[in-house]
């Protein structure tokens, strides 16, 4: 009976575990209770990929009002597989913010940190698995009001600001978001996403489309910090609790970005998108500058947590370029390094806040012969490192071959060269750290430091040993991006 | 403003029929304009309304923070549990059909305790909103 | 129709102007959340204005009417008007605790304090 209600009960069981946490008020319980919930979203989020893995669509209609009506969920290959992405990093963080929050976050404020990470797992669930235009709006600004409340936790006062900023940055791209929807709304007359694939047909070419497309598109970049769209990030995450950096680094911009592609192949068509419209085009430009621009400005930062967060930057610009060949390879490429570079960025941070933990501080200058105090969190990074340069091996290989293959079907030299040569920053900013942590000595202050607590490392190694195993044998990650990538490409029509 | 005679006396009148206004709003919701979302903001405001007229710490012990916190915590567990019992009735989430023997009944029963739900959780929202703002300032003060 | 048959959209489109630019240009961080809850206003004229037929009544079947207004778009428009006061809400409260942390909310003197603080760590 259960299972037949998991599209909606992922949603629902994080939703409620938030408010069950602030009645109990303990932060144990709301420590457990956010485990509880993360691990059963896992757990349906891989059921549920198990059952669309042949194709097929789940559809749930909510309070058993018929679709188009009523509010609908729909499963495909495409959000299962972002769902399972949701799920794992929600566990592993989870895992790893027990000993991290209580390091970070005062006591009596514990429960308070639980319920809103639940409420943003919840939201974030919510807009992966809704297939009404409105309602993806609803639960991004669930998710995005949790999450503002979550990077102002940070122990720094310039977390508040960080936060702040988000958050007008964060509400002008949901408003910009509501603004598409409303004109999509006015020309199909319907919100939901399926049955606005089927009507748009018929109003294409019209102005309010044309509008809702720009709206949409300017609004989910912002969200999804695609260059030049980014000011709010590195703040964000770079000031942000560790654990918390390394969830939303591993999840939301990339729910946005799946929002992105939900509207470009599912609601406007591939054809319409791309072949009547430059959006191709104009995706490939700013995701070139992205890797360029940002990956240059993460050799020079100081802050190692803001050098990881420019460097996503750099990496969205990867997924964005996938989106931007709109072929199957590009698509597949794209699609896996949500996945890739999920993991790899999770543990990059969640290694970070390990270093925090111990050091006081993330700045490259204080971790002098880090290597020495800290050997596995150190190769941790390292290894963490290698995959965002793309080192055969690791998952980050996986995606820069696809996207290698994907411009060469295209037929361009050039663009087959690009994630090679950025490559080359992410060499230059991960060497940076590597300089630092292995062939300095170590300073006083280094050398007394002890290896972090086990409690932050087995989840950072956890999200390790995958980006290893998915980098030597991608069958399973590329296979499900495979099937998205069709999903997304046969569209409604 | 404890010391302005008409202000308190005023107050006092108004206060019971902002409330029961509010149980009118709530349960009219069914048949005209209203609701759970009008209906917590309304009983908010009569409290926000006696928290100025008498003072915070006087409103604070008549609607203490915990109960505060219940009722913004339950509310929602009320919605949300609404749906679960569609569930558990057989139905999908949120369906009021199952509710009853009678569909249309049943959607009554349903939308009724959600707007209970809305209630609950919006006027503990309100409330905690103002106990937090107001209360901010006065640490201030005292430091 | 004429230009003015579309005012509505001619008002959403300056509140929607207008907020950005209060956004943008003041530097008060209060007073960039007036300008934001402005710009999410015009929003809500957008979805309000198009449900609106004109001679339809409230949507409450009754025999004497044959048309109605939209409900759908005030419904969404019920949740976006929530959304905006949990978001004016924590960015005022945030807006308090910069204060608190920094003793000013103009956005340039913040900046410019964290600079400072970002040079001194440099320094030592």
């Amino acid at each position: 009976m259960i299972s037949a209600h998991l599209p909606v009960l992922q949603v629902v069981v994080p939703l409620v575990a938030a408010p069950l946490i602030v009645l109990l008020r303990r932060g144990l319980v709301g420590y457990v209770l956010a485990m509880a919930a993360s691990a059963f979203v896992a757990g349906s989020a891989l059921s549920l990929l198990a059952d669309v893995w042949h194709g097929g669509v789940i559809s749930y209609a909510i309070g058993n009002w018929p679709p188009p009506w009523g509010i609908e969920y729909r499963i495909d290959a495409a959000n299962a597989f972002v769902l399972a992405l949701l799920g794992v990093i929600a566990v592993v963080v989870a895992a790893y913010a027990r000993r991290s929050v209580a390091a970070e976050v005062p006591a009596e404020q514990h429960y308070l940190f639980y319920a809103m990470y639940c409420l943003c797992l919840a939201g974030l669930v919510g807009i992966t698995v809704t297939g009404d235009a409105f309602n993806v709006f609803v639960f991004l600004e669930i998710s995005s009001l949790s999450s503002y409340v979550l990077i102002a936790f940070g122990r720094d006062r310039r977390a508040l600001l960080a936060s702040y900023q988000y958050l007008i940055l964060g509400t002008i791209g949901a408003t910009f978001i509501v603004i598409g929807v409303g004109l999509l709304y006015m020309m199909t007359g319907t919100l939901n996403i399926a049955d606005m694939a089927a009507r748009i047909g018929a109003v294409e070419a019209r102005r309010p489309v044309l509008a809702a497309l720009a709206f949409l598109t300017v609004g989910i970049s912002l969200k999804a910090a695609l260059f030049p769209l980014h000011l709010w990030l590195p703040g964000a995450y770079a000031f942000a609790p560790s654990a918390v950096s390394a969830f939303l680094a591993a999840t939301a911009t990339k729910v946005s970005l799946y929002v992105l592609l939900r509207f470009y192949f599912t609601v406007f068509g591939a054809t319409f998108v791309f072949d009547a419209l430059p959006m191709g085009g104009v995706l490939i430009a700013l995701s070139v500058a992205a890797m360029f621009v940002a990956s240059a400005t993460a050799v020079f930062q100081a802050d190692f947590k803001k050098l990881l967060a420019y460097s996503s930057l750099g990496q969205i610009g990867y997924i964005t370029l996938g989106i931007g060949f709109a072929s199957k390879a590009g698509l597949t490429g794209g699609v896996v390094h949500l996945f890739n570079h999920a993991v790899t960025k999770g543990a990059l941070f969640m290694l970070a806040g390990a270093v925090a933990l111990r050091l006081g501080s993330v700045r490259l200058d204080r971790m002098d012969g880090l290597a020495k105090a800290m050997p596995l969190t150190c190769a941790g990074i390292v290894l963490g490192g290698l995959s965002l340069i793309g080192v055969p091996g690791t998952a980050g290989f996986v995606t820069k071959w696809y996207l290698v293959l994907a411009a060469l079907e295209a037929g361009s030299w050039t663009l087959a060269f690009v994630p090679v040569a950025s490559s080359l920053l992410a060499v230059a900013y991960v060497w940076r750290f590597v300089e630092v942590a292995y062939f300095r000595p170590p300073s006083a202050e280094v050398a007394r430091l002890s290896e972090a607590p086990p409690g932050l490392l087995l989840p950072a190694g956890a999200l390790l040993v995958a980006v290893v195993y998915f980098g030597i044998d991608p069958s399973l990650t590329v296979g499900a991006a495979a099937r998205a990538a069709d999903a997304l490409l046969a569209g409604i029509r | 403003m404890r010391n302005y005679l008409v202000l308190r006396v005023v107050a006092k009148i108004m206060i019971p029929f902002m409330l029961l206004y509010a149980l009118y709003v709530q349960f009219h919701g069914d048949y005209g304009p209203g609701g759970g979302f009008q209906a917590g903001v309304i009983i908010a405001a009569a409290i926000i309304f006696y928290a100025i007229v008498f003072g915070l710490a006087t409103a604070r012990r008549v609607v203490p923070d915990w109960l505060v916190e219940t009722c913004l915590a339950a509310g929602v567990l009320i919605y949300a549990g609404v749906g679960l019992v569609g569930i558990l009735l057989g139905g999908n989430f949120l369906d009021y059909f199952v509710l009853d023997r009678d569909p249309v009944a049943g959607q009554h029963r349903g939308i009724f305790w959600v707007e209970a739900g809305v209630c609950v959780t919006v006027a503990g929202v309100m409330l905690k909103i103002f106990y937090m703002f107001a209360g901010r300032r006065r640490e201030d003060d005292d430091a | 129709m004429s230009a003015f048959g579309h005012f509505s959209y001619w008002i959403t489109m300056f509140l929607l102007a207008a907020g950005l630019y209060i956004v943008i240009a003041r530097g008060h961080l209060v007073k960039k959340l007036v300008g934001l809850s402005i710009f999410q206003t015009s929003v809500y004229l957008l979805y309000i204005a198009p449900g609106k037929l004109v001679g339809g009544t409230a949507p409450i079947i009754s025999d004497k009417f044959t048309v109605y207004s939209n409900p759908l778009p005030h419904v969404l428009i019920l949740t976006a008007i929530v959304v905006g006061i949990a978001t004016l809400a924590l960015g005022l409260a945030l807006v308090v605790r910069i204060r608190e942390a920094y003793g000013s909310a103009e956005e340039d003197e913040i900046l410019a304090q964290d600079e400072r603080a970002a040079r001194d760590a440099r320094a030592t």
